[in-house]
């Protein structure tokens, strides 16, 4: 087992950054550069712009962290009943999981363009209002998307990854026994809200660590959204580092590779600081905690941290509605508040252009993401019988796919496989997929698997249950649910990669995201609308099937 | 009852003419050429050719799937499309080939690439060729030293590469919303003084954003002849001074103050179709009516060419050292600069784009199907166009490039 994971993971991950490194020190032979030196980071360093794309990289990184985190700890305890009123949004509490599902199923370019559709001066609230309140024939010459601190980028980021966290924390939740602990709590005199974030957040944190820094990870490194939403004289350094590398100068790929590293390294840095800032964060509130006291309701706080909750959640939506109604217009100008002419020509479009694509998307994401699954639980249940956990060396190596730029990792990856043979075909690039779906998958589990009450285990095994019965009727039975919240997270990550599929399958497996990347190059955001409500659909499927499928198996249980 | 089956229906009379012309042509070529030309056909037959070519344009794309229809019932080669978002997709694919040692077999068949793509593949050897010459139908073509055809990017093409369609460096305007649109860089700084935050140009890590800044390079500069040659520091200080006074002066009236630009050209046509700009710029003379056609831009946008003439230059499609197909992307390069795809291909219903056919060398047949090609109002003619201005040596792109991060990008 160990040794598929070896040469099917970590060998691939090497052999993709040993290319990368060795570039960004001066060696690519396909070039004729041969020799050792460090101009490339000289080069970098000097680039026009370096410092002020550092910036604009680590304020929306943290910042859409950050506030991400802070609104899902509120909106869990929104949805559990212990903070203020949502107004409208209360009435939707039951349905909240499938509520925040197609936005987290769409891809981030989709959400990223329509937002700035809704946002951009030109957009669609200016239309609602235009011209007949702000009296504006023409879009005003304001700022709103792309303005020069990133914060429109850290909004699109934030609507795109609540959703995330917030799922995976309410299936984390459930491994807490909440109605109990916070009875206790209350009986000692603290208010539900108080218990709620006393008792219940501590405890939360942990089973959702990884996923955070998953997050953390992605806004640092966006390339989608940091193209429609960020600035872009100078750019963030992940776009910026694609900037080079696409570069039609082929010079320019041994900076981009001594980028692609820095960026690299300048995220397993974010992650140290993030994690050095929780620790001291979680020890402040032990403390204040220990203090007794049984503490004020913050209305204010509690009222803002609902505005925001709600705005975000609309935003998101109106995002997705905005998507469909471009899908079904024709041309749609300014100041009109719906489109000034209509078809279905874009859909119809798709009828002759789209099954095969749809069949190939449908294929690599079972696959990649089924074996993910397989492999995640694999790795897990050997380190729970045989003990010892594998170095976390290995461990950061499952999540360097992560922390480069794709195409860094890319170029090296290919080189290999061409090496070893492989050129193109669905198997190798199920295999590429992978590369990206694992980590995910392995870090969306992980928690959940290691929070599991060890004495169910232990009260099976003094029952005279064999090591393969515990794992079948105990362990699987009870993380069903957080076993198919991470395989619907993987074919979400499967559906949307772009190169690795271009560039493994050699150009020859066309697939939802392929056409639809290549098309929003052109910027017709009635094909993005097409084409991105089409690639949210497999996984609106499959996150559907995540919620459901536990509660009904649940349900037949309590039947019998 | 004839070979072509049934000619009632008038869809396929110009697939009949298609295919009668072609035979024709493959019989003379074979006069002249021997067997060569019917050897590739032969090698070819069966054959998928795989064409990566930008996707970002559903009618280039419209277009690609009707060539390789046309091939697949004319010589059994299939074309398809591998969709980019840029080209330099292709450039790393062929470049990881060499690296692994792969110099067969390789996954590009054919590129439709773009003048710093192909200085960058032909530097490092990664093309096929010179074959263009073998091609039949490059007897259509102007291939005289010096010609359009035979330089890319300031770069001699060598037949590395077949030229397919035109390209011209033009504006596009809402004729709606400027009634005297600027003839030239020194108006377009008055115009935009009048009309501030209505004008901006693609980023300049952009191929049209640099564009943009050559063509002003060029009306601006004193004495254009420094352009040809290499620049160097001394030369291209003197050659630029005029341009960085004239963009000091006209970025705080551009688009944002110019702190933001869009990302590609295709980004700042819809901002001229949602109202944000009042101008945008095209590769494409046909680019204002095929946006209208397809809903893009609105029925009021005008192609305005610079009236001292615009940058221009041939879009080409070649053929990597280690492609699988080599004859068959050589029966699709031949089946590009048919006169009749050419026709097809600037029928501004279909794709709008220039043929790149020397007029001179066509029969009489061949220029009435140009002519007789539909007309529109958003359409130049090619006399409207003016002249091309030559391309600056390309040592001249990335020292404007650079400067101009460093000005203005920081």
């Amino acid at each position: 087992m160990l040794a598929i994971l070896v040469i099917g993971i970590l060998v691939p991950v090497i052999a993709g950054l040993g290319e990368t490194t060795r570039a960004a020190f001066g060696i690519l032979p396909a070039l004729g550069k041969h020799d050792f030196n460090l101009s490339a980071w000289q080069q970098l360093f000097q680039l026009p712009g370096f410092t002020t794309s550092l910036r604009l990289t680590l304020i929306s990184g943290f910042l859409a962290t950050g506030t991400s985190l802070i609104l899902t700890i509120f909106g869990c305890a929104w949805a559990y009943n212990a903070s203020d009123k949502c107004y409208f949004f209360d009435k939707l509490k039951p349905f909240i999981a499938p509520l925040l599902v197609p936005i987290l199923a769409a891809p981030h370019a989709a959400i990223a363009i329509g937002l700035a559709f809704l946002l951009a001066p030109s957009g669609w609230l200016t239309r609602l209002f235009s011209p007949w309140l702000t009296t504006w024939q023409l879009p005003p010459n304001l700022t709103t998307v792309q303005d020069l601190w990133g914060l429109s980028l850290t909004l699109g980021l934030i609507i795109k990854e609540l959703p995330f966290l917030w799922l995976i924390s309410l299936v984390a939740l459930k491994q807490i026994d909440l109605s109990k602990q916070l009875s206790i709590a209350q009986s000692m005199g603290y208010s539900y809200a108080n218990a709620w974030f006393k008792i219940i957040i501590p405890q939360l944190y942990p089973l959702i660590r990884l996923p955070v820094l998953v997050v953390l990870v992605y806004a640092l490194s966006t390339v989608d959204m940091a193209l429609i939403l960020g600035p872009n004289t100078p750019p963030t350094l992940a776009l910026a580092t694609m900037r080079w590398y696409n570069d039609a100068n082929i010079g320019m790929l041994l900076p981009a590779s001594a980028a692609a590293m820095g960026l690299g390294l300048l995220m397993i840095a974010s992650v140290f600081v993030w994690e050095t800032t929780m620790t001291l964060i979680m020890l402040v509130t032990k403390v204040m905690t220990r203090t007794g006291a049984r503490g004020r309701h913050w209305k204010l706080v509690s009222t803002a941290l609902a505005t925001a909750l709600q705005l975000t959640l609309t935003l998101g939506f109106l995002s997705l509605v905005v998507l469909l109604i471009w899908s079904f217009a024709w041309r749609w100008s300014f100041p009109d508040a719906l489109p000034t002419s209509w078809s279905y020509q874009h859909w119809l479009r798709l009828l002759t252009h789209w099954p095969l694509a749809l069949q190939h998307s449908i294929a690599l994401a079972l696959g990649s993401s089924t074996i993910a699954v397989v492999f995640a639980v694999a790795w897990l249940e050997v380190q729970d019988r045989f003990g010892g956990h594998l170095s976390r060396l290995t461990l950061w190596l499952i999540y360097l796919p992560l922390l480069v730029p794709q195409i860094a990792f890319l170029y090296g990856l290919k080189v290999g496989f061409l090496r070893i043979g492989i050129n193109g075909g669905m198997n190798a690039v199920i295999w590429a997929h992978l590369l990206f779906v694992f980590p995910y998958v392995m870090l969306s589990l992980i928690d959940s698997w290691r929070a599991l009450d060890r004495r169910y285990l232990q009260v099976a095994a003094s029952l005279g249950t064999s090591a393969w019965g515990c794992f079948w009727r105990i362990k699987l039975s009870l993380l069903l649910k957080p076993l198919l919240l991470a395989w619907a997270i993987g074919i979400a990550v499967s559906i949307g990669q772009y190169l690795p599929t271009l560039m493994i399958g050699a150009g020859k497996i066309e697939t939802l995201t392929t056409e639809a990347v290549s098309l929003a190059s052109g910027a017709d955001r009635r094909l993005v609308g097409v084409y991105g409500l089409l690639q949210a659909l497999v996984p609106v499927l499959a996150y559907t099937l995540a919620i459901y499928l536990p509660r009904l198996i649940s349900l037949k249980q309590t039947i019998k | 009852m004839t070979p072509f089956g049934d000619l009632r229906s008038i869809r396929l009379i110009p697939t009949y003419i298609l295919l009668t012309l072609s035979l024709t042509t493959g019989f003379f070529s074979q006069l002249s050429h021997g067997n060569q030309w019917q050897k590739t056909l032969d090698q070819a037959a069966g054959d998928t050719v795989y064409w990566h070519a930008w996707g970002g344009d559903t009618r280039t794309n419209d277009f690609i799937s009707w060539v390789g229809e046309q091939t697949d019932t004319l010589y059994g080669v299939k074309v398809q499309q591998v969709k980019l978002s840029s080209t330099s997709e292709a450039v790393t694919q062929v470049l990881a080939e060499k690296a692994a040692a792969q110099d067969e077999q390789g996954a590009v068949d054919m590129i439709w690439i773009n003048g710093p793509n192909f200085l960058a593949m032909k530097q490092q050897n990664l093309l096929h060729g010179p074959f263009v010459k073998n091609l039949p139908n490059a007897q259509y073509l102007d291939l005289s030293a010096g010609s359009a055809a035979t330089v890319d990017f300031t770069e001699a093409v060598n037949g590395l590469e077949v030229p397919w369609r035109l390209a011209r460096f033009v504006f596009i305007v809402d004729s709606d919303r400027v009634e005297n649109p600027p003839q030239s860089m020194s108006q377009m700084l008055t115009w935009a003084q009048q009309n501030p935050g209505r004008l901006t140009h693609p980023i300049v890590s952009n191929f049209m954003g640099t564009t943009f800044l050559k063509q002003a390079l060029i009306e601006l500069t004193p004495d254009t002849s420094v352009l040809q040659q290499e620049a160097s520091k001394a030369s291209f200080e003197k050659a630029s001074a005029p341009l960085w006074a004239w963009y000091d002066a006209i970025k705080p009236f551009l688009w944002r103050e110019g702190t933001s630009f869009p990302e590609n050209e295709a980004i700042q046509q819809q901002m001229l179709s949602d109202g944000v700009v009042d101008i945008a710029m095209a590769f494409d003379p046909a680019a204002a009516a095929a946006g209208i056609a397809s809903g893009l831009l609105p029925p009021s946008a005008r192609i305005l060419v610079p009236s001292q003439g615009s940058l221009g230059n041939i879009s080409f499609v070649a053929i990597p050292y280690n492609a699988s197909h080599i004859a068959a992307a050589k029966v699709v390069a031949n089946f590009l600069l048919q006169p009749e795809t050419q026709a097809h291909m600037q029928n501004i219903d279909v794709l709008g784009s220039f043929s790149v056919l020397d007029t001179k060398k066509l029969s009489h047949q061949h220029t009435m199907a140009f002519s007789s090609l539909p007309t529109s109002e958003a359409l130049p003619t090619l006399v409207e166009l003016g002249p091309t201005l030559l391309e600056p040596h390309s040592s001249w792109t990335n020292l404007l490039k650079q400067h101009w991060s460093m000005r203005y990008s920081q």
